[in-house]
This record gives C-alpha cells, sequence and structure tokens, in this order.
C-alpha cells in the first residue's frame, strides 16, 4: 500500500525532447511563450499536461528556453516586451532578458531548459517544474 | 400510546445503550462556565458542517485534473442549490478557521490548559494545525489556476527543506511537475486523510474534556496547584456544578444556531469564490494567493528580508507549533487568571496585532507589481507632444509604473514618484535609471538612445504645482540650478 502511494515519487523525470515550433516561426531577439505538452501524460491529465515556457532567439541558432517559474517560490513569470524584463505578480521578482535576478527576492536565475534546433525544429527537454533548493 | 413509546424506547436503550452514549452530554459542570466557553461547541458545528457539505459536494465533484474544473462550474453555474452549498463549504472552513482561533486564545487567557487538562490543549492544537490543512488542500481542490499555481508554490516552499526538500516537492506536485496525478493527491488527503485523522482527535478531545471536566473560570489569587486540584475540583462540582444538558449547553445551542445562520446567509448572498481560469499551467498570466486564513503568512515571507527568508518559511511554522505544544510542558501550574499573567494577554494581543497586520499586507500587497497599470493620461503627463510627452508613454511602456505611483496611477513596489523632481535632481535621476537601485533594475542597457532623456524630461516635472514650505522651494531650486 505504502509503495503504491510513494512510488510515482522515485520515478526518474522522462528525457524527452520536445517540438515547440520550426524555428523560422521565432524572430532573433524576441521573448515569447510557448506552450509544452507532456508527450506521455496521465490519460486524464487534460490542461495540466501543458507547460509555459518563455523562449528566446538569441541568434540565427541559438535559443534560450526559460522556466516560467519564478525561483522565488515558482509563481509564474511574466515578459515585459517594452521593459525587456521578467516581472512575477507574487513578490515582485524581475530578471533580465537573459534570466539574470535584476530585483527583488529571486535567489536565482530563471532555469533554462535544455534546448536544440533539430531539422529547422525547436526543441527542448520535458519541462519540469525546477526547485529552487536554497535555504 | 405513550406507553407503547416507551416501551419500543426502553427496548431500544437497552440493544443500543442509547442513554451511556448521550451520558457525557448530562456530566456536571462548573456553573460559571458562560459564555465565553461556546468556542468549541462552535468550532465542532462548522466541522460537521464541512463534513455534510463536503459529502454533497462530493456527489457531482470529479477529482480528476481534466475535469475538476468542469465539475465545478457544474456545481456552481448548474446543478440545483450548487452555488448555496459551495459557499457553505467555504463560509463554513472560514468559520471554522475563526472558532478554533477564538477557542484557542479563550483556553489560553483562561489558562486552562493547565493541570490536568494540558494534552486537552495539545491535541487542540493538533487539530487547529489539521483545520489550517485542511483550508489549504481545500483551496486547491477548487482546481482553477490560482490553486494550480498554489500547488507550485508549495513545493518550492517544501523544496526549501535541507536534503529532503525536492523529495517533498515531488510529494506535494505528485511527480516532478504539475500533472494527472496532483489533484487526485489532494483530493484522497482532504476527503480522507486528514477528516479521518480529525475524527480522531476529535473523539480524543471530547474524551480528554469528559475525563478531567470543563475548566472552571479562573479566580485571581486562586492558583493551580497539581497536588491538591482535582479534590477542590471535585468539591467545587459538587458544592455549585450543573448539567452540561441543559443548563450550560443552551448558549452553546444559541450560538451554534446562529453561526449556522450567518454561514448559510453568507452562502446565500455573497456566494462562493469565483472560479478562476482554467488550471492549465500555460496560461502565464496567473497571479496565485493563497485563501484568506493564509494571506498572513504569504504576507510574512514577503516583508522578511531575503536572507533570512527560507529560515523563517520552515523554521517559523515549526517554532510556533512547537511553542504552542509546549506551553502546557513549561507553564502547567500557578496562576490562571489572566490579570496575574500579563505576558499571556500581551502574547494573544500581539499575536491577533500581527497577525491583522501581515494579513494587510497580503491582502494590499504592495510589494507585487501592477500589471493592470494603465497609460497615463494627457492630464497626468501634463503634455501632448514633445519629450515630456514621450517620456509619460516611457514610463508606462517601459513597466516603470507597474512599480511606481504616479498622481494615483500605477504600482506601489517601488517609492511613490508623483513628486519626484522635488527630490532628486538631472543627475541623481540619470544614475538611478541606468544603474538601478535597491530593488530596481538598471535600465541603462535597454533603453535606446533619446529614450532616458525623454523619461528625465518627463520625470523632471513631477513636482509639487504649489510649494508651501521652504524646504520644498529649495529643493525646486536645486533642481532648477541642475537644469541650467
Amino acid at each position: 500500500m505504502v509503495g503504491f502511494i510513494v512510488a510515482p515519487f522515485f520515478r526518474k523525470p522522462p528525457e524527452n525532447w520536445v517540438t515547440i515550433g520550426k524555428s523560422n516561426e521565432f524572430q532573433i531577439g524576441k521573448t515569447v511563450a510557448v506552450t509544452v505538452t507532456d508527450p506521455s501524460p496521465l490519460p486524464w491529465a487534460g490542461v495540466t499536461a501543458k507547460s509555459g515556457v518563455w523562449l528566446r532567439r538569441v541568434s540565427e541558432d541559438s535559443f534560450i528556453a526559460f522556466s516560467a517559474n519564478c525561483t522565488h517560490l515558482g509563481c509564474p513569470v511574466r515578459w515585459l516586451e517594452g521593459a525587456d524584463l521578467f516581472m512575477c505578480p507574487c513578490h515582485g521578482g524581475v530578471y533580465y532578458r537573459d534570466g539574470k535576478v535584476a530585483a527583488g527576492p529571486p535567489p536565482l536565475p530563471l532555469f533554462r531548459y535544455d534546448v536544440r534546433v533539430a531539422d529547422g525544429e525547436v526543441q527542448m527537454k520535458q519541462a519540469i517544474v525546477p526547485i529552487s533548493t536554497t535555504l | 400510546m405513550i406507553k407503547i413509546f416507551k416501551t419500543i424506547w426502553k427496548w431500544l436503550d437497552d440493544r443500543l445503550g442509547i442513554s451511556v452514549l448521550i451520558s457525557p452530554a448530562l456530566h456536571i459542570a462548573p456553573q460559571d462556565a458562560k459564555w465565553w466557553y461556546v468556542f468549541g461547541s462552535a468550532t465542532l458545528c462548522a466541522f460537521i458542517i464541512q463534513v455534510a457539505s463536503g459529502v454533497a459536494l462530493a456527489f457531482s465533484y470529479i477529482p480528476s485534473s481534466s475535469q475538476a474544473y468542469e465539475t465545478l462550474q457544474f456545481i456552481t453555474n448548474v446543478a440545483p442549490f450548487g452555488r448555496f452549498l459551495r459557499g457553505l463549504h467555504y463560509y463554513g472552513a472560514s468559520a471554522m478557521v475563526l472558532m478554533i482561533g477564538a477557542h484557542m486564545a479563550q483556553t489560553f487567557l483562561f489558562g486552562a490548559y493547565k493541570f490536568p487538562r494540558e494534552m486537552t490543549w495539545t491535541t487542540g492544537i493538533c487539530l487547529l494545525a489539521f483545520t489550517l490543512g485542511m483550508g489549504f488542500t481545500g483551496q486547491l481542490l477548487r482546481w482553477d489556476s490560482t490553486a494550480a499555481w498554489s500547488v507550485v508554490v508549495a513545493a518550492e516552499q517544501a523544496g526549501r527543506v535541507p536534503l529532503i526538500g525536492n523529495w517533498l516537492a515531488q510529494i506535494i506536485l505528485g511527480g516532478t511537475s504539475i500533472g494527472g496525478a496532483t489533484l487526485s493527491r489532494f483530493f484522497a488527503i482532504h476527503v480522507f486523510v486528514l477528516p479521518g485523522i480529525m475524527f480522531a482527535f476529535i473523539g480524543l478531545h471530547l474524551w480528554l474534556v469528559m475525563r478531567h471536566g470543563i475548566s472552571e473560570p479562573p479566580v485571581a489569587g486562586k492558583p493551580v496547584d497539581p497536588a491538591t486540584y482535582r479534590a477542590e475540583y471535585e468539591e467545587l462540582l459538587k458544592k455549585s456544578g450543573k448539567p452540561f444538558w441543559p443548563d450550560l449547553a443552551w448558549r452553546d445551542v444559541v450560538v451554534t444556531t446562529g453561526l449556522v445562520i450567518a454561514i448559510a446567509l453568507a452562502a446565500f448572498f455573497v456566494g462562493p469564490p469565483a472560479l478562476d481560469r482554467p488550471p492549465d499551467p500555460s496560461i502565464l498570466a496567473a497571479d496565485p494567493r493563497p485563501d484568506w486564513y493564509l494571506l498572513w503568512y504569504f504576507g510574512l515571507l514577503s516583508l522578511i528580508p531575503e536572507r533570512i527568508e527560507g529560515y523563517v518559511m520552515i523554521g517559523f511554522p515549526i517554532l510556533i507549533g512547537l511553542c504552542l505544544l509546549f506551553v502546557p510542558i513549561w507553564n502547567h501550574k500557578g496562576e490562571r487568571a489572566a490579570s496575574r499573567r500579563p505576558w499571556a494577554i500581551a502574547s494573544v494581543c500581539l499575536a491577533v496585532i500581527m497577525i491583522g497586520a501581515l494579513w494587510w499586507e497580503g491582502q494590499h500587497s504592495p510589494w507585487s507589481p501592477n500589471f493592470e497599470a494603465q497609460p497615463l493620461t494627457e492630464k497626468v503627463v501634463g503634455a501632448t507632444t514633445g519629450s515630456v510627452f514621450e517620456g509619460g508613454r516611457l514610463f508606462h511602456d517601459k513597466g516603470c509604473l507597474n512599480c511606481h505611483l504616479i498622481q494615483g496611477n500605477g504600482g506601489r513596489r517601488g517609492p511613490e514618484l508623483t513628486y519626484i523632481a522635488d527630490k532628486l535632481t538631472r543627475d541623481n535621476l540619470v544614475i538611478r535609471i541606468v544603474n538601478g537601485g535597491t530593488n530596481m533594475p538598471a535600465y541603462g542597457p535597454s533603453l535606446k538612445p533619446g529614450e532616458l532623456d525623454a523619461l528625465v524630461a518627463f520625470l523632471e516635472t513631477r513636482k509639487r504645482p504649489f510649494p508651501t514650505g521652504a524646504q520644498t522651494n529649495n529643493a525646486a531650486s536645486s533642481v532648477s540650478a541642475t537644469m541650467k
């Protein structure tokens, strides 16, 4: 019984590469929200199989995929295009466009997911919620 | 006819032992236990409302990550009495938190946790923790965007625990991210695990109340002495005790009836909390906030210095819990009257003021950027063309208005800038904008040529229209001199 309950916590997170779009769909220098869907969710996951990720195209072949979770307490950061900043609605954490902390309580830069371009498609490792294990 | 009923009653009573079952309600209690003693019954009443309304909700609620939101919409908008039922469950939870808080404060101030009722207090503190746990898990079952992101926040907090943080976070998330397993786990905890434990603890708590008796109101100058207390209490009951039912319990009936009516009225006229957007983690325009009874903790975490935040996040609840649990161990005898225990009054006042102030701050959360800030009007900007006008536009577009207030518009995270030109010179403004400052990003690298000048030109117009004091005149002269 206990094994049934705790078994999921010892399951290794999947390491799938997930396609998030054609590379020519993203403008250089722009940061946009993209939706990543868990390729093998539980059948009843519904919309919770989706994750939001901030994707920045740095150059022709370079992308950065930022976790949308503020490293302070995990709230979803928003990208302010005009200000070139990420801002967190919960406690006011602010990050520069490269994810470094600009102001507020976040202890770490925005978490980055592995991202690659393959056959003209932008792909990233499956989005997990990064836990900022800092005291 | 009456004879037949009496015969049936005697048969049922003999076979089921009903008289024995209800006999605790007839126990003798101190006659002075009056209106201050109703909060325990009120808490139990709220718990019963929660059980009844929760069971009813479970008839339609599907604890599935994909369907819970739709079933909540069905319950709220389509099902007969569904909106009322959700309201009943929400205000019942609120009433339970309030009543258990009042019960705890009364018990503490009356010194009723002292010998021989130490374990009655301890089980009550456990019930307080379980009640807050029910409140939090219940908010998550309101499976909308706020609930989904609140799970993430809870996981991040748990992640700060040394060594086992990641593991705890995975327990809360039901994996490495929100998904199908998240909601069903919280449902099991909210509906089976915590209520089961609470039933056991409520039973134990009531058993201890019966075993040690309802504490008599404290009398100044009559301290508790473990060696003589029980004999004195028995003597008091023999001398002036009255049956709990009906001599004393009528007050509990009045208060619990009033509580039920108040909860029902709130559920009917105010209704349940509105559902946010669907629990889709790809919707990033979310602003998770806890329900009111945990808002003070949200405020606390926002206001404490960042360098000690992690320690407070983990240590504060543990410390408070241990302090409350061990109160009767440290202080199990002596004076019970609050008038002889000024530190007890101070503790309760301090706790109420602290929670109230933090709740207020959490409610207004001035540390959060205002994402709803609208562009400044021409009237506020004071120009329709030129660099001042352009600066006013940039002040919004660059996100400055999210954090700074200008004539009542904008956020409150940073200092108000309505009269900033009275305080800072042009050079100061440039330095602040380019380099940033405490809690402010450096805008230098992201500003295009001309934008800095426009922003500064706009901010230089933010001064008091009619200087009233010498100091303001001096400040204005200083700015003027700098500009020349």
